[in-house]
């Protein structure tokens, strides 16, 4: 298999910010490669000189074998980008901004409708397309910049965080627009705040903090490495916490934990925990008002990681927290 | 690039018939400046509205045009803002085909704003004094000038970190350019100091080839009509050759 996109130490500054200190990322053809990083980490100018939109400082990148910035006119054939940036014109028509971009991307009149009708057909979008994009609903939006980024059949695609600020139903729709993708063929760089995103979608994810990539790995691979899933018990009434944590223990891979002072945390091997735990539960006749498993969060990847959360991390180091977020925004 | 820009020059006056806004700035607008100026101060300034709309038409027309072409830096910083930029950055077009697009679609909104106002003013009893490839000229002037003021919109839009920035620097700039000239009264009736400012102002002198063109008359005593047209082609030369490589500079920094 050939490299899709491949990047040699980028180093990106925004004045005295160091937005990007030196990235290495390889994504072969036709997988999807998951950036994993809180904001301001630097995903989302690793993806903007990846597509040719800044020119990296020092280090280089190719994709599809053409240089990112001695041959940026080509690069842009061969991408799409969806995200934070990169959108679509409120004031035009969903068809009108299509048939634009499909203009713009040398087809003539004529073929440009056709692409767009086609897409806002598969992006369930064929009864807004006369609709202005900015009486489009979150979801319809982001469906809307993504068949956008989709025009040119681009072999390579950038999503910036698509699906931030949508409810999950709506984050279902774009996972699986994704998975469309991916059956297609195309190679995709997705970033995302979100592990069980980048574990739901990504054949390999990259953890960045810092401008720096702090963690490489399979999706299973970081999840064993960052303590994988975690079971969460609230019980119904605070005298059966003692209880439910000698059972806990049995099942566990960890010590349990108090994240609140009626809820108890366990990291687990696999879903099979859950099942035992339900069994235990109703044998010892405990009552409990959740009961769920679930994902590490960000911020337990990075504790994980880093042996630091964020929250430490903000409190000595405010000022340039603040200034990352600027250069990223 | 030159497809590039008519598609993009498409999007902006689509964009036009699409906000209402917009659209207003180049249709109602200077329909209820004429009304306002004629009907209202028609009679208090030059005696009758009769008289008063051939001497304000040309001057309302060039108030018009000053304010739409600065709408131009308002839009690329809202494109820019938006992400719209970044989207067509993203694609296989020449770096200045947005901004070339700009300022395609905005001598459509010109034109249009330029035929809403003749029309109008010819409905309500202005003369036409002057052949009709004099009003042509006029309507060449006009826009000349206007693309040439639309690179001090450009580096406005380019620099200043909101549109709403854009905005406030833009109405300073125009309100002593277009008010302080004659574009509503004889500049002999204004105070010396004000005589002065309004001798050297591009605008004035737009006005008045404006007035020569459709009307045949000149106010500024002391300059023919060419004379006119001439000062008007060398502040188009010193807009250009100032703001045109700042904008562009700006621009290509920016985008």
């Amino acid at each position: 298999m050939t490299a899709a996109i491949e990047a040699h130490g980028l180093v990106k500054h925004f004045g005295k910010t160091k937005a990007l200190d030196g990235i290495d990322l390889t994504v072969e053809e036709g997988r999807v490669l998951g950036v994993l990083g809180p904001n301001g980490a630097g995903k989302t100018t690793a993806v903007r000189i990846l597509a040719t939109l800044l020119r990296p400082d020092a280090g280089t990148a190719t994709v599809a074998g053409l240089d990112v910035v001695h041959q940026a006119k080509a690069v842009r054939r061969t991408i799409g980008l969806t995200g934070q940036f990169a959108s679509v014109d409120e004031d035009l028509t969903g068809m009108q901004n299509l048939v634009m971009i499909g203009q713009l991307l040398d087809l003539s009149t004529a073929q440009a409708k056709a692409r767009a009708s086609e897409l806002l057909a598969e992006f369930d979008l064929t009864e807004a397309a006369g609709r202005l994009a900015k009486t489009y609903s979150g979801g319809m939006r982001r469906r809307l910049d993504l068949s956008a980024s989709l025009i040119g059949r681009p072999a390579v695609v950038y999503l910036d965080e698509p699906t931030t600020g949508l409810d999950p139903a709506k984050r279902d729709d774009v996972w699986e627009m994704i998975r469309v993708l991916v059956r297609q063929g195309t190679t995709i760089l997705l970033t995302t705040q979100y592990l069980e995103e980048a574990d739901a979608l990504a054949n390999e994810i990259t953890v960045i903090d810092h401008g720096r990539i702090i963690a490489h790995d399979t999706p299973q691979g970081l999840k064993r490495q960052v303590g994988g899933q975690t079971l969460e018990v609230r019980p119904n009434s605070l005298s059966d916490l003692p209880r439910i944590r000698e059972l806990l223990v049995r099942y566990g891979t960890r010590e349990p934990e108090l994240p609140a002072p009626d809820l108890l945390a366990v990291p687990v091997a696999d879903e099979t925990a859950l099942t035992h735990v339900v069994a235990a539960l109703a044998a010892e006749k405990i009552v409990v008002s959740e009961l769920s498993l679930r994902l590490p969060s960000l911020d337990e990847v990075f504790y994980s990681l880093t042996g630091t959360t964020k929250r430490e991390e903000a409190r000595d180091d405010e000022s340039t927290a603040k200034t990352r977020k600027g250069a990223a925004a | 690039m030159i497809r590039d820009s008519l598609i993009l020059a498409k999007r902006s006056i689509t964009k036009m018939f699409r906000n209402p806004e917009q659209f207003i700035d180049v249709t109602v607008q200077p329909i209820i400046m004429t009304v306002l100026f004629v009907f209202i101060f028609g009679g208090a300034i030059a005696g009758s509205t009769g008289k008063y709309v051939e001497f304000a038409l040309p001057g309302i027309i060039v108030q018009t045009i000053m304010f739409t072409s600065l709408t131009i830096g308002v839009n690329l910083n809202t494109d820019i803002e938006k992400g719209i930029f970044d989207r067509f950055r993203s694609l296989p077009i020449a770096r200045s085909a947005p901004l070339f697009g700009a300022v395609l679609g905005d001598i459509v909104r010109h034109s249009i704003a330029i035929t809403v106002t003749l029309v109008f003013g010819a409905i309500i009893g202005f003369e036409f004094q002057t052949p009709w490839w004099h009003v042509a000229i006029a309507i060449i002037v006009i826009i000349a000038f206007a693309v040439s003021l639309c690179w001090v919109s450009v580096l406005i839009g380019m620099l200043a970190r909101s549109s709403g920035a854009v905005q406030g620097i833009s109405f300073l700039i125009v309100f002593p350019l277009t008010f302080g000239s004659s574009t509503f009264v004889p500049a002999s009736t204004l105070p010396t100091w004000l005589q002065g400012w309004v001798a050297i102002n591009p605008v004035t002198h737009v006005i008045e080839s404006m007035r020569g063109l459709l009307t045949g008359s000149t106010d500024v005593a002391g300059d023919t009509l060419t004379g006119q047209i001439l000062w008007v082609i060398v502040s188009c030369i010193v807009l250009v050759a100032i703001f045109f490589p700042l904008a562009t500079w700006a621009y290509r920094r920016k985008i």
